[in-house]
This record gives structure tokens, C-alpha cells and sequence, in this order.
């Protein structure tokens, strides 16, 4: 039946050496009353009639051959040899690296995972990896608290759904979250931010680029909080931090993101991969995972997990946090697409996606539809549409294009990246045109 | 090995992009330090990351017996259906109109769930074990807020538990008691009525727990905290004993995470990414985290309550990880499922009996799916302790099992065969088990010796605590 080894003939003699008559007689010690009598779920499947049922459901979904949303998610294009290394079999089934000696191939791949997350951030430290993007920003809140300082303030420019995040975690902890408003020119208000009176802050979140797709001034960000005692944390874009000055190099104290745009494919949000770096001052408020180097017994260079005094096995409800699993597959699945595409071409892909996304909003102000800010974005931009947006997206999506993401207040998000070709953009503007 | 880094070399790489067609427009603002990953060619990515493989353990390797990790094999049609271009290329933001089939996926396996685990419904927004476990504590939290029973903080917590349950009250701002289980294990039922009070916001339970013991008492158990108002939180860890065959809702619990990289057989990924589904009864529905899926007609959508605790990560959660766990559902179906947890407890029984001929067990009756070995007696005799049994084991080409866990046995290796492993492994793995205690109980010289045969021995783990070098550095830059 299904993966089950054993025949009747194997199971009857472990049932003999362990003196037994029946495989019921395995719970025989347990309340009678609860020994359920058959579940209503369908009979077995064979192999061939489970892929139909999946065809069948995958068949209902749509996808779109032309994609112009991003608000967190990014279709970028995934070089063939990412999926077919990070999908070997040994490291796809492979436990948590505990045991060391048999795991330096899951170790050193974190390792090299962490230093490349810490080049793109300029930080100094990086851990294992945590859920995603929104998990990263709420334990980074988490791990800036302190006994006395226990307030944030999220800027408004930081995506919603990561804003949910954080408020969903700070409430958990009973801890005080305010928003930082954006200007009209939908940047992070530093003024209000120089106004803070609380004594109680211990950090703002703010997102590189932002929610908006627009560059943040960083430095002075980090400038005003600084002088006020707030630490700093980046929820930073990785593909754009391949061109736009590092978190580190911008005085920041932590840096987070989401890192499906490393080679993961969209998937419907999961799974991602959330990314966490930091200055050395705060490696051992950082929580998750972390992969350190060593040495064995004969003084070779070794790979372990570390700094576990941090973590919940040891200290238990005195840890920080009680993340447990990594996202290590998703952070192979990264290491292999940096590795491939290496720093040039990351910077292609990042300079790709900038070139276009303005391509696409010189040739969309051109048929009519207004830029909602005026300041530098990277690959994502707002516009008001001269028609309606339901109607709008309903014809994109009648040609098979998924247009920029309607927001609440009647703006769209648009973006661009390297996998949207000039014809594309071309067709997506024309059909834009026709609707009126 | 040598490190990615160690291979760069200026200037190589391979080109993935076409010449951009479309104007260059200069940035505002550049990076100043370069980015320093490494320059290679597709050539030296694949040789190294095939050089890595071979150097990780995984389950098609050998036995994997680690305890409480339930390392079954995963079905290898479950990684090809969930790579489906109709999974794997649609954005979480797109119309639900046009994610329909993904909808009816995950609302049937809900169903499933749900009828395995005695719940009203599930979620599939938790992206872990330990994450299921937040979401369900932060609902008890919802919950009284909403009761206006605020102080209701305390969460009674076996000390037999993983150590996540503790590390998740803290995050709710609730207190945690600890409970000293009794000498066989279990939950002390006077010491349980002796701590439940107004103050009480529930238990967390796994059941059969961490020892492997199932808690008979577990009726009793839930209805002495219901009784005081709180609620019941099962973690769902080990339902690989007991899938099919009773359900936790029945046991009295009210909300339950599941591990589906454990019981429902999901890759685990040398760490994740995993999924923690949450379930819960009905009077708990609205507080589940994020949108629900439902259905209206013929039709699903994402709909919100308004008693939701909110967003616990940015989209739904490990989707390509859930469908998995619906493909194995399916291959084992209604009659499929309870077999294969007996099978799960039977080999589990076969290896504690066979292997008490030599080894002390602290599992005195039957176990369900997992075992504890104790080496408390070698350890003192002869100086040879859990770690040198394991370390030995991983020599012969097979997996050591949890080792040093549950805390509150001395010496601890925890052993989970699980029900993917045939006769004819177990009583090779026994017959290892029993050459390596005999060779060390005669030559008593061996404590500390093991392992030889892996590719490094055994590293230094204080001094990479105590030095730690978190990621490489570029000789020439410093």
C-alpha cells in the first residue's frame, strides 16, 4: 500500500517477536472511546490519478505569459541550472544540519548563503534564513526591543502585507507600533520622524525601494533616528540592492527582505525566503539559525551551527524567538541563482529592470496615464489611470497580461523587470489605449 | 572544500540576459563598496554544488531514525506535481477568479485534514511547526482579549516539550508553568489540577509525547483545563502514530498545528522551508490567521473576519510545500492512512524490543511511533555517552537519532524509524547497534574516538561559539 515496505509475512514476524496477535493490539492501552471507526476521506489513489487531480486543479489556475505586478512578488528569470542544483536530492531531503560531520554539505551552502546575504547588505552578520520577507521584518522589530525601549514605528512606505506582519507579531508581544507618515512625495517623513518625543522607540522599519518603487533617502533616515537613539532597520529589495547603496554602507543597524527574487518562482507567495542581516554589535540579539565556521578534531576547516545559547532548544522561553526552521532549500535555491548570475550579472538584471520600468512609464504617460510621484523609483511606479481600473485590468486580462496592482485608493503599481521584453511593453500600452 | 568564494575569478561568468532593448537611463545613486559575490562559470557552480551534495546525509542515503523529526520518504510525484507551471508561475496578488484550481486544492485538503484531526478547519498560512504553534497561541490570546479575560496569561507547558512551545508563550506575552512530568513520563494529574486556575490561558500538549508515550489520561487531562476555562493546544509533531486511528479533536483539544513535512511526508530541505497548517474548532474559526479560503457556489475566495489575528507572513504561506502533503493524503486515502501509522508503530515497537536486549529504554510498556534509548548507565560506567553512540552510528552509513531530547531523560536517544523502512533494514540497524555497544563494552577505550570514517570528525563547537566567524572574509580585502 502506498510507501509501506513491510509484507504481511514481515509484519507477522515483528508481530511475533514482539508478542503480539494483531496490529490493533498496538493500542490496546488506549481509551476505547476514542479509537475511531474509518474516515470519510476518498479511497487511495494511484500515482497515475493523483497527477490527473493535480493537472485537473493546476489546469484552473491561470498563467499569464506577460506579468506587470510586483508588490512584493517578482517574476524574474530563473537560469535553468538554479532549480536543477538546489533540487538535488540530498539536499532537498536532508534533516537539519545537527549532525555536522554527515551535513558540511548543508552547512557550508548556508555559510556561503549567509556571506552573500551579507555583501548584498553590507552587514556583517546573517542568519540561516527565516519564513519570508514579512517574518524577517517583525523578528527584526523584535530582536531592536529592549526592557525599556519597546515602541517601532513602521513607515507607511513599507509593504501593507509586511506592515500586517509586524503588527500581527507586535501585538502578540504586547508591544506599542506606530506608523511614520510618508510626504506627499511619498518618501519617509524624516520630519516627523525628528519630532518623535517618545522615549521608548527602539527602531522604525522602512523598505529600499519602497512600497512604491520609490529610493528612499537612506542616510538621512538613518541620520535623524540615530540622533534620537531609534535603530534603523532596511527591508531591502535584493536585486535593486545589486545598484542602490548597501543598508550597511547607508549607516543602517539591521537589513531584512524577501528573497524570492533570487531564483524562486512565484508560487503564490510561498515558499520565500526571508533574509536577515545585522551589524556585529547586535550577532547575538539576531535570531534563527546560524552556520559558523570551525575546525575539527584534526584541524580542518569545518562547518557547524552556532551561537545556539541564542536559540529556543537551549533557552527556551528565554530565547528571543521560538523560529526553529530555516528556509534552508529557498536559501540553496538563492545561493545557486548569485553564484550563476555573479556580481555583473546581478547588476544587468537590477540596471534590466531599472531601464524598463522607466521604458514602461515614459510609454504609459504617453497614453495618457499620470506618474502619481515625481521622485527617482527603481523598477516599480505608481500612476492615477485616465479610465477605469476594473475595466482596465478585465481587457489586460482578456490579452493574457496581468496588469500593474489596483491600490485602495484608485493608483496602480506597476512594475517592470528583466523578463519584460519592449514588444511586451509595447502590446501592454497599445491595449492599454483601447480601453476608454 | 574550497568555498565559492575561494573559486572567483575575475571576470568569469556566464551570461543569462540579452543586450537590453530598451534606452539605458543612469541611476540617481550608486553603491559605493562593489558587490563581492563570487565570479564563476556555470561549469564551477554545478561541479561545486554536486561536490556539496555529496557531502550532505540525505534520506535515500540510509536509515534516518531522528526522533520526533519523522523522516519518511518523500514521494518523489509529490515534488512533480507541486512543480506545475499552474502552481509554480501565478502571483500571490493575481484575481482569486483566476486561481481557482489552487483554491480547491487547498480547501480539499483542509477537508482531509480536518477529518483526520477532528477540527472544524484548517489554515495552510503557517510556514512551520513553531509558526503553527505562534498562530495558535496568539488565537487563545485573541480569544480572551476578545472574553475580556485578559488575565488569562498562564500556559501550562510539560517539561517534556519541545522547546518551542516555551519560546512561543514568551512571544505572546504570556507566562509559562512548567509541569515535572511523573516518573513515567506522563502528565501528573494532581500536579495539572493543583496549577489551573482563573489564571489559566491553556496547555500545550503532544500526544503521544515526546517520549513516545501515549497519555492515557488525556481525556481527564483536557477536561481539567476546560473546566478552568482554558483551552487545549495540540502539537501535532507526532500524529504519525495516531493518523487515521483517533483524532485530537476528540482527545478534547481545540486548536492543533501539523507539521506537514513530518506525517504527511513534505521533503524537510536540510531545514526547511516546511508548512504548519494550524486546525482549530469552530468557536476558534475567525480568529485564524489571514484570509480564509471558502466557498460560495461554485466558486472560492479569499475572505477576511474580522476577529482574524492577522497576517503572520506577507502572503499566504508555503503553498508549493501544502499540495504536497495533499498528493500524499491521497496515495494512502481512508483505509491507506490508519495502516500506515500501525506499520509506523509497529516497527517502532519491534526495534525498542529487540534493541532492550542490550540497551536501557526508558519506554516501559509499548511505545507508539518513537523510542527513548537512555545511556545513562554507560555513560557513568564507562564514560560512553549519547553523543559517542550516535557519533558511532553516523560511521557505519546511517543517520544518529535526536539526541540529548526530551530533556528530562539523561543521556537521551530518541529513535523514530517510521513506517517507510522494511523488516530487513531494522534488523540490520539492530544488529549495528548492538556490534558497536558490544565492541565499546569490551574494549572500554573507545568514549570520545567516534566518528573516523566521516568527511571531517568532530568539530569544534565552543570555539566556534566563542569565536565566531559567520561568513567568509576576502584575505586581500582586510
Amino acid at each position: 500500500m502506498a510507501y509501506l515496505l513491510n509484507t504481511d509475512k514481515q509484519v507477522q514476524e515483528m508481530l511475533d517477536t514482539v508478542g503480539m496477535s494483531s496490529l490493533n493490539e498496538l493500542y490496546s492501552h488506549m481509551p476505547k472511546e476514542l479509537m475511531i471507526d474509518g474516515l470519510d476521506i476518498p479511497a487511495a489513489l494511484g500515482e497515475i490519478d493523483i497527477l490527473r487531480n493535480f493537472q485537473n486543479f493546476a489546469d484552473k489556475n491561470k498563467v499569464f505569459t506577460s506579468i506587470f505586478r510586483g508588490a512584493g512578488a517578482y517574476r524574474h528569470y530563473i537560469p535553468a541550472v538554479v532549480p536543477e542544483m538546489a533540487n538535488k536530492e540530498r539536499f532537498k531531503t536532508a534533516y537539519t544540519p545537527y549532525q555536522a560531520e554527515v551535513s558540511q554539505g548543508t552547512l557550508q551552502s548556508i555559510f556561503e548563503f549567509q556571506t552573500m546575504i551579507c555583501e548584498i547588505t553590507g552587514m556583517d552578520v546573517s542568519n540561516a534564513s527565516v519564513y519570508d520577507g514579512g517574518s524577517a521584518a517583525a523578528e527584526a522589530v523584535a530582536m531592536c526591543r529592549d526592557r525599556k525601549k519597546r515602541r517601532a514605528y513602521i513607515s507607511a512606505g513599507v509593504n501593507p502585507l509586511v506592515q500586517a506582519t509586524v503588527k500581527t507579531y507586535s501585538w502578540s508581544y504586547n508591544a506599542p507600533i506606530e506608523i511614520l507618515p510618508q510626504t506627499s512625495e511619498g518618501l519617509v517623513d524624516t520630519e516627523a520622524l525628528a519630532n518623535i518625543d517618545q522615549k521608548d522607540v527602539a527602531a522604525v522599519l522602512i523598505q529600499q525601494p519602497n512600497y512604491y518603487g520609490l529610493i528612499e533617502d537612506v542616510p538621512k533616515i538613518v541620520e535623524v533616528a540615530h540622533s534620537k537613539g531609534i535603530k534603523v532597520i532596511v527591508s531591502v529589495n535584493p536585486i535593486a540592492a545589486a545598484l542602490l547603496p548597501s543598508a550597511g554602507e547607508c549607516g543602517a543597524d539591521v537589513a531584512v527582505g524577501e528573497g524570492q527574487p533570487l531564483g524562486l518562482p512565484l508560487g503564490f507567495g510561498g515558499p520565500y525566503l526571508g533574509f536577515m542581516a545585522c551589524k556585529k554589535s547586535l550577532l547575538r540579539a539576531i535570531p534563527g539559525r546560524i552556520v559558523g565556521e570551525t575546525t575539527d578534531d584534526q584541524g580542518r576547516r569545518a562547518y557547524v551551527l552556532t551561537l545556539q545559547a541564542r536559540e529556543q532548544h537551549i533557552r527556551r522561553e528565554t530565547a528571543g524567538s521560538n523560529v526553529c526552521s530555516n528556509q534552508a532549500l529557498c536559501a540553496i535555491t538563492a545561493s545557486v541563482y548569485m553564484a550563476a548570475v555573479g556580481p555583473r550579472g546581478m547588476e544587468d538584471v537590477a540596471k534590466q529592470c531599472y531601464n524598463k520600468a522607466h521604458y514602461l512609464a515614459n510609454k504609459l504617460q504617453e497614453a495618457g496615464f499620470k506618474l502619481r510621484y515625481s521622485v527617482p523609483f527603481f523598477h516599480e511606479f505608481v500612476t492615477e489611470s485616465p479610465v477605469d481600473t476594473a475595466k482596465l485590468m478585465a481587457h489586460l486580462e482578456r490579452h493574457g497580461l496581468l496588469g500593474g496592482l489596483p491600490l485602495n485608493d484608485g493608483g496602480i503599481l506597476w512594475c517592470a523587470t528583466e523578463m519584460n521584453t519592449k514588444t511586451e511593453m509595447d502590446t501592454l500600452v497599445d491595449l492599454c489605449k483601447e480601453v476608454n | 572544500m574550497k568555498l565559492l568564494f575561494e573559486k572567483s575569478i575575475e571576470n568569469r561568468r556566464t551570461h543569462y540576459l540579452s543586450a537590453c532593448d530598451v534606452p539605458d537611463v543612469e541611476l540617481p545613486i550608486k553603491r559605493k563598496t562593489p558587490l563581492g559575490l563570487p565570479q564563476l562559470s556555470e561549469t564551477d557552480v554545478t561541479r561545486h554544488y554536486s561536490e556539496l551534495e555529496s557531502n550532505t546525509f540525505g534520506i535515500n542515503d540510509g536509515f534516518y531514525p531522528l526522533g520526533s523529526c519523522t523522516m519518511k520518504y518523500n514521494p518523489k510525484i509529490n515534488d512533480k506535481i507541486s512543480g506545475l507551471p499552474g502552481f509554480t508561475d501565478i502571483h500571490p496578488l493575481q484575481p482569486q477568479s483566476t486561481v481557482q484550481g489552487l483554491f480547491e486544492a487547498l480547501d480539499t485538503a483542509g477537508q482531509y485534514l480536518s477529518e483526520i484531526t477532528g477540527m472544524y478547519a484548517m489554515s495552510f498560512q503557517p510556514a512551520a511547526g513553531a509558526h503553527g504553534e505562534l498562530a495558535s497561541l496568539m488565537m487563545f490570546k485573541k480569544y480572551f482579549e476578545e472574553r475580556g479575560e485578559t488575565d488569562r496569561v498562564k500556559v501550562i507547558v510539560p517539561d517534556s516539550a519541545h522547546g518551542t512551545n516555551p519560546a512561543t508563550v514568551h512571544m505572546c506575552g504570556m507566562k509559562i508553568i512548567n509541569l515535572p512530568s511523573n516518573a513515567d513520563g506522563c502528565i501528573d494529574l494532581d500536579q495539572l489540577r493543583a496549577v489551573v486556575g482563573p489564571d489559566t490561558a491553556g496547555i500545550m500538549l503532544t500526544n503521544p509525547n515526546t517520549l513516545g508515550i501515549f497519555e492515557e489520561d488525556i481525556l481527564e487531562i483536557t477536561k481539567i483545563v476546560h473546566n478552568a476555562g482554558g483551552l487545549c493546544y495540540y502539537d501535532g509533531a507526532n500524529l504519525n502514530a495516531i493518523a487515521g486511528i483517533m483524532r485530537p479533536g476528540e482527545m478534547g483539544f481545540d486548536c492543533i498545528h501539523l507539521n506537514l513535512h513530518k506525517t504527511f511526508s513534505t521533503p524537510h530541505g536540510g531545514g526547511g522551508p516546511g508548512s504548519g497548517a494550524i486546525g482549530c474548532k469552530e468557536f476558534l474559526y475567525k480568529y485564524l490567521p489571514g484570509p480564509q479560503i471558502v466557498k460560495e457556489g461554485d466558486s472560492y475566495s479569499f475572505k477576511d473576519y474580522e476577529g482574524s489575528i492577522g497576517q503572520i507572513l506577507a502572503f499566504y504561506g508555503n503553498t508549493l510545500i501544502s499540495l504536497r502533503a495533499l498528493a500524499f493524503i491521497m496515495a494512502y486515502g481512508k483505509d491507506g492512512l490508519p495502516i500506515m501509522s500501525k506499520h509506523a508503530v509497529l516497527n517502532a515497537n519491534y526495534m525498542k524490543h529487540r534493541l532492550s536486549e542490550r540497551f536501557e529504554i526508558f519506554n516501559k510498556g509499548l511505545c507508539m511511533h518513537e523510542f527513548v534509548i537512555t545511556m545513562e548507565r554507560e555513560a557513568k560506567g564507562s564514560n560512553f555517552t549519547a553523543k559517542d553512540m550516535a557519533k558511532a552510528i553516523l560511521d557505519e552509513g546511517m543517520m544518529a537519532p535526536t539526541m540529548y531530547f526530551p530533556l528530562i531523560v539523561k543521556e537521551a536517544l530518541m529513535v523514530e524509524p517510521t513506517e517507510t523502512e522494511g523488516k530487513e533494514t531494522l534488523d540490520r540497524v539492530i544488529d549495528t547497534y548492538i556490534s558497536i555497544y558490544d565492541k565499546v563494552m569490551k574494549e572500554n577505550t573507545l568514549a570520545g574516538q567516534f566518528p573516523k570514517n566521516t568527511i571531517i570528525g568532530r568539530p569544534d563547537e565552543v570555539g566556534a561559539a566563542r569565536n565566531p566567524i559567520v561568513r567568509y572574509s576576502n584575505p586581500n580585502n582586510i
